[in-house]
């Protein structure tokens, strides 16, 4: 069955702890020249068909409920190419 | 008769029955609502407790801000009733719109658990006005993601319109913009803060002072607050 991915990633200008500890442990590790690591989430969501409606309906859902626009930004919706020729964020 | 004051319980709610407890020492009468219930029970005033709802899955206090009961939650609040959210309480009011900002992991990217003195920085609200304006008082904080955040203009604007109703004294313990510890939304009613002062309610139970070990009771205030408000309503 189709899915279609949401990418969410903490806004830019907002520290990332999370991140920050992982560039820690890198650095630790002697890979000190990954400067900067952001930790975001992806969501994976499984639906029977996919047409413009439901592109429409993720693009809100992803707004509204996958992420919160005061912390964090949706950076990428992906659809898949053969249901949706060429439609991306 | 004493207000009534409904007490939510989420899977995951931690300080439910603490908030019970301090709402009973203030001079409420404690009832105890199910997040799955779409029944306030006629009560006069409400309080989201602290704790990890839904595991803190998606982010914390968004999948309990999308529990049935919080439909009613939300319409109560914007007919004007007391409505106080602490901790996880805070972020679900936050993802719930009914306050603005939001909460991220703390910048040091511990969990923190200490004494914490806030300034009351509005003393008219519906949870505050037992305290005095500027007043200091030391409850409890104990939080993971209790970093303040809202964009600039937001910040202006709830320090201008004296919406900042709690800040951080002397330590600003998890990197909140402006050492905000707590905000209220324009009519007042609704307060949301990290630190918990149902942990400071009782001697013996609270927070060392100067006084003695664990004696501080400067959380009572805000229930007492919302208390007196109710009666005054009535």
């Amino acid at each position: 069955m189709p899915t279609i991915v949401v990418e969410v990633m903490p806004k830019a200008e907002l520290l990332d702890p999370q991140g920050k500890a992982v560039a820690g442990a890198l650095h630790r590790l002697g890979k000190s020249h990954f400067t900067d690591v952001r930790i975001g989430k992806r969501f994976e969501l499984t639906v029977d068909d996919v047409n413009d409606e439901v592109i429409a309906e993720v693009r809100e859902l992803a707004e509204s409920v996958l992420s919160n626009s005061v912390i964090e930004d949706v950076v990428n919706i992906i659809v898949p190419e053969d249901v949706a020729a060429g439609e991306t964020h | 008769m004493a207000p009534r004051v409904g007490v939510v319980t989420f899977p995951g709610s931690l300080d439910d029955r603490d908030a019970q407890r301090a709402v009973r020492l203030a001079g409420g009468e404690p009832v105890a609502l199910w997040h799955g219930s779409h029944s306030l029970e006629g009560v006069d005033a409400l309080v989201l407790p602290g704790g990890f709802s839904y595991g803190d899955y998606l982010r914390c206090g968004a999948i309990a801000s999308l529990s049935p009961i919080m439909a009613e939650v939300i319409e109560a609040a914007n007919k004007g009733m007391p409505v106080l959210g602490i901790c996880n309480g805070f972020q679900m009011l936050a993802e719930a719109h009914l306050l603005e900002g939001g909460l991220i992991r703390n910048s040091h990217g511990q969990f923190i658990c200490r004494d914490q003195v806030l300034r009351v920085e509005n003393a008219s609200t519906d949870w505050t006005s037992d305290f005095e304006q500027g007043q200091q008082i030391t409850i409890p904080l104990k939080n993971g993601e209790g970093g303040f955040m809202a964009d600039a203009a937001t910040i202006e604007r709830l320090e201008g319109e004296g919406r900042v109703v709690f800040r951080y004294v002397e330590v600003d313990p998890n990197g909140s913009l402006n050492a905000i510890a707590g905000i209220s939304n324009e009519r007042g009613n609704v307060v949301g803060l990290m630190p918990h002062p149902e942990h400071a309610v009782e001697e013996g139970f609270g927070p060392d002072t100067s006084a003695a070990m664990r004696n501080g009771t400067d959380g009572l205030g805000l229930f007492t607050s919302a208390i007196s408000r109710v009666l005054q309503a009535a």
